[in-house]
């Protein structure tokens, strides 16, 4: 079974306390998010139906928002996500070269995962960093002014940052 | 009387109404083809409409205080009348270039499997395609198709084609405490779903199949059973013990066979207001498993739009035909010839023909 | 350096992210003098009388909106910021959460003060996740001091911010989705009436503002609403953020006080730096992807011949037959080499991946528009799809409930509207259309006025 732990639990708190007292349904986007991050960067059934019960709500209620924004993922991901912005801004600096790039690099087609489980590919649309394109969203952070050299640099950095946590 | 009376005119026709009440509802209170068609709202249901825009009208006056008309065509269900506002619906050519596009948009990926779709005969998208759709589709694209979703042995659903109206979904709100479907994904994709893989259970979960415009929701029950046209509707009631249900429905009989129960349903395709004075919801029992005539009190036949598809079949006492197979094939049962119903699944059970993005041919049997 | 600097003026100051920085610089002023020394009624009017008009596209005049919110007795009343920032062209408001975040807090409290928000909401696009952490340090050191929590100043008014992350849908910038997000729902927008003001979050009495709108507040009451408004031209008060992006040399976010001339703007060394790599300017999309697309010719001159002006009215000079619109501030360049089916394909991709699926015109036609311009882009097209795209916008411009609808058909249509040559090319010839791009063509010719 799977809940959070205590600073997990002391976050969805702090999270719930910001609004009103029956208005807890109000805290679900931040804390699908928490519990993305928590439980294996995905969203289970079994996760969702716990945020529902933490809520007070319907699980439907639940899955609706879940799969309505898409920063929530529904399947197991890879560990290092490359959210490659593809809309008009960062194709006019040639994003389709980057992505197709990373295509060639890791062997993985949009939406597609390595098979060691490592990166998946998505293609997502504009994230707001039109000024710095090509770009994508890796974890927390974008990744900006993109080139194959700096695509080889970031595969090789996530590689490196896997073995030093393991 | 204290209440504050509006005039408003529609299409040149003048009337009275309460302050508060929608464009759309006095236009119904005219009636006939005043009345903008209707896909997404439903009046029994708080919340509901505004989203399928086939109700939009011109509003060409504001009110007698404010003359300058409204740029934008509106949603007739969801905006109130003004004293003096001035309406087009049918005299506007905004307004009809506007519906037959919305009628388009709701066709592009719609089946158009009308004839395997139990709706056939009653679905208000038929109606709104024969008043205001083309004769034929600009859309050369594969058509939208989903992962088959299933809500239990008594609601089929047909996602393929659904309008996304949400009147289901407001129904399993509003008259059920635990809600169990809704809308999942978003845009092009959304879809009326579970998730899991789950059973509607509630006991009024069922009105979910009288409220839905479309073939999207279906009755297992009656499923493939019987063309609506050929049986006959007729009033009843019981006195059911759901203290929540009405308990007054509406028969579809050929013959003296029960085909189906549904609420009862009135000329805007909403259901009637019980003799109680609350809508007249009906309950899974009362729908799904009373469907002998000895369950039932018949009140008499219901009275039918002339215009209606159902009032054309004139089945007045017509009993099922005699089944003269068997007797050639030796007692034998002809499964697969008379049983058509279930030919799809076992011909080409790989085949759902609902799913398919086109209109089923012979060569999908 | 030419222009008046209101809001960035301190960007480069080392450390300006910070709250003793910040406050060294003269920051929190504005507070000290609306909560000490004006009430709330007073600074609506001043940000009236500034003529600021909203930042995040429809340009409405913030201190009307302010003064329309409903005041029941007894019933909480929100102000709510804007910052689901997700326009394709747009990342302003980034800029100045991630690098000047106590300025958007210090219009915060100076703006809650006067619409008398208690508990006021940052409503943040879910994939600036780092700069959720910027805003909530500040937040934090901004309550330390004393800007924040019960009685500030001793003015007995309380206030509380709180960050909430939106989790990907562009249509959660449009207000009511954003009100609908906000309570933990789909970000399906509403239907108006009723209005934000009347009833909006949790039914309550709502203003939503966009980020920079909200900033701009903090010189409005530090100079006094009639200064702001001497700065600008007409009805375009005050000073703008554009984020310039596409084939320039400079991209970035720039401030500027709304007198100077598109050319300018893209040429100068002060801001875009003219176009990349020595190319000709060939389109431009002003104000953020939904607005219509210009060619040169009538991107630096009017259809009347003279200079347009990055202001609102001069950009929106000509209405769609000839102009465009200063939006959100969205400026996207396009050079010589750059196909506009390509780039339209691309933006109608977007609409059609965030159309909530309520109305029928938008869920449908937005995914209609993609096929067929996939066509047209991939050579697939046929002459008359020309006609049945430009209907097919038509039918879903003005149909919707929210601007989402017209917000997809404008880019469709403005790229038909003045590149349709370019499009006829591509299905004439489709074979070429794969290898190379029609180019600049007589796009950048000065454009025939009639004597």
């Amino acid at each position: 079974m799977i809940q959070f732990n205590d600073t997990q639990m002391a976050e969805f708190k702090r999270l719930v306390n910001r609004y009103p007292a029956d208005k807890k349904k109000s805290a679900l986007l931040p804390v699908l998010h928490l519990a993305q991050d928590s439980f294996g960067g995905w969203l289970s059934t079994e996760t969702m139906d716990y945020v529902a019960a933490l809520l007070e709500i319907k699980p439907i209620e639940v899955y609706e928002v879940a799969t309505f924004y898409s920063m929530y993922n529904l399947k197991p991901v890879g560990k290092y996500m490359f959210e490659v912005c593809q809309t008009g801004p960062c194709m006019l600096r040639g994003s389709d070269d980057i992505i197709a790039y990373i295509n060639e690099k890791l062997g993985i087609k949009p939406g597609e995962t390595t098979a060691d489980g490592m990166f998946t590919l998505k293609t997502v649309e504009c994230l707001g960093a039109c000024g710095y394109a090509p770009m994508m969203q890796l974890g927390k952070h974008y990744k900006e002014h993109l080139t194959k050299q700096k695509i080889d640099e970031i595969i090789e950095d996530c590689k490196k940052a896997a073995i030093n946590n393991n | 009387m204290s209440e504050t009376l509006f005039k408003v005119t529609i299409d040149n026709i003048v009337i009275e109404v309460p302050a508060g009440t929608t464009i759309l509802n006095a236009a119904r209170k005219i009636g006939g083809e005043v009345a903008p068609p209707t896909m997404c709202y439903y009046s029994k249901l708080e919340g509901s409409g505004g989203k399928c825009r086939t109700c939009l009208v011109e509003v060409s006056k504001g009110s007698e205080k404010d003359p300058r008309p409204m740029p934008k065509l509106v949603a007739s269900c969801r905006t109130t009348v003004m004293d003096g506002m001035e309406v087009k619906n049918i005299t506007s050519e905004r307004v009809l270039t506007a519906r037959a596009g919305v009628v388009e948009f709701l066709l592009i990926n719609h089946p158009l499997d009308c004839p395997i779709c139990d709706q056939a005969g009653e679905c208000y998208l038929q109606d709104l395609s024969y008043e205001h759709g083309a004769d034929k589709s600009r859309f050369e694209f594969q058509k939208r198709t989903f992962k088959k979703v299933d809500l239990g042995d008594k609601i089929q659903l047909h996602m393929t084609r659904c309008i996304l109206c949400y009147r289901c979904v407001l129904v399993a709100n509003q008259l059920t405490n635990q809600r169990e479907h809704g809308i999942l994904d978003r845009g092009d994709h959304a879809q009326i779903a579970t998730y899991i893989q789950k059973n509607l259970q509630n006991d009024f979960i069922g009105n979910i199949i009288d409220v839905c415009p479309v073939g999207a929701l279906t009755d297992k029950t009656f499923r493939f059973k019987n063309r609506v046209w050929f049986t006959k509707p007729v009033d009843a009631h019981r006195d059911c013990n759901n203290p929540k249900c009405c308990g007054e429905v509406r028969l579809w009989m050929r013959g003296d066979e029960v085909y189906r129960v549904t609420g009862r349903i009135d000329e805007w395709g909403e259901v009637k207001d019980a003799s109680n004075g609350k809508p007249g919801w009906i309950c899974n029992e009362c729908r799904f498993d009373k469907k002998k005539v000895s369950d039932w009190v018949i009140e008499g036949p219901t009275n039918v739009n002339r215009h209606s598809v159902i009032s054309q079949g004139h089945y007045v006492n017509s009993v099922l035909p005699q089944e003269t197979l068997p007797e050639v094939l030796n007692g034998r049962q002809p499964k697969l010839l008379m049983d058509i119903h279930n030919v799809s699944e076992v011909n080409k059970p790989n085949i759902e023909l609902s799913a398919l993005d086109r209109p089923a041919h012979s060569t999908d049997f | 350096m030419g222009s008046i600097k209101l809001l960035l003026e301190k960007a480069h100051v080392e450390g300006i992210r910070y709250y003793d920085v910040y406050r060294r610089e003269g920051g929190y002023r504005s507070v000290e003098k609306a909560l000490k020394t004006m009430s709330p009624e007073t600074i609506v009017e001043e940000v009236k009388k500034s003529g600021l008009r909203g930042r995040g596209g429809a340009g409405f005049p913030a201190g009307m909106k302010w003064s329309f919110i409903a005041k029941p007795e007894g019933v909480p009343r929100h102000l709510v910021c804007n910052a689901d920032e997700s326009e394709p062209g747009t990342f302003k408001d980034r800029y100045l959460m991630e690098f000047i975040p106590h300025l958007l807090i210090e219009g915060l409290i100076v703006s809650s003060f006067a619409l008398g928000s208690n508990d006021t909401y940052i409503y943040i696009r879910g994939e600036y996740a780092w700069i959720v952490d910027i805003l909530e340090q500040a937040i934090i050191e901004a309550k330390n001091n004393g800007w924040l929590g019960k009685n500030i100043l001793g003015s007995g008014f309380d206030c509380n911010i709180h960050v909430q992350r939106g989790a990907g849908a562009y249509i959660c910038g449009e207000e009511t989705a954003l009100i609908e997000s906000l309570e933990g729902k789909r970000g399906n927008p509403r239907i108006k009436p009723p209005f934000p003001a009347v009833q909006g979050l949790w039914m309550r009495p709502t203003v939503v503002n966009n980020v920079e709108t909200l900033a701009a507040v903090v010189p409005i009451i530090n100079m006094g609403g009639e200064e702001y408004a001497k700065i600008g031209v007409g009805r375009s008060t005050g000073t703008k953020l554009i984020s310039a992006c596409g084939n320039i040399n400079k991209p970035g976010v720039y401030e500027i006080d709304m007198t100077i001339s598109v050319e300018e703007f893209i040429y100068s060394d002060e801001y875009c730096g003219g176009i990349a790599n020595g190319k000709r300017l060939k389109a431009c999309i002003p104000g953020g992807s939904s607005v219509p697309i210009l060619p040169a010719n009538l991107l630096l001159k009017t259809a009347k011949g003279e200079t347009r002006f990055m202001n609102y009215e001069s950009l929106s000079d000509g209405g769609f037959a000839s102009g465009s619109m200063m939006g959100s501030g969205g400026f996207i360049v396009l050079d010589e080499d750059q196909c506009v089916v390509k780039n339209t394909y691309t933006l109608a991709r977007f609409y059609r991946h965030e159309s909530c699926g309520q109305c029928s015109p938008c869920r449908e036609g937005t995914g209609w528009m993609e096929k067929i311009l996939w066509n047209i882009e991939s050579g697939k097209g046929k002459m008359s799809d020309i006609d049945l795209l430009w209907d097919v916008q038509s039918k879903i411009e003005g149909n919707t409930i929210c601007p989402l609808g017209d917000a997809a058909a404008w880019p469709v249509a403005a790229a038909i509207r003045h590149f349709r040559d370019e499009f006829e090319w591509h299905i004439t010839n489709k074979e070429e259309a794969q290898k190379r791009n029609f180019g600049l063509a007589h796009y950048a010719n000065p454009i025939h006025v009639p004597a």
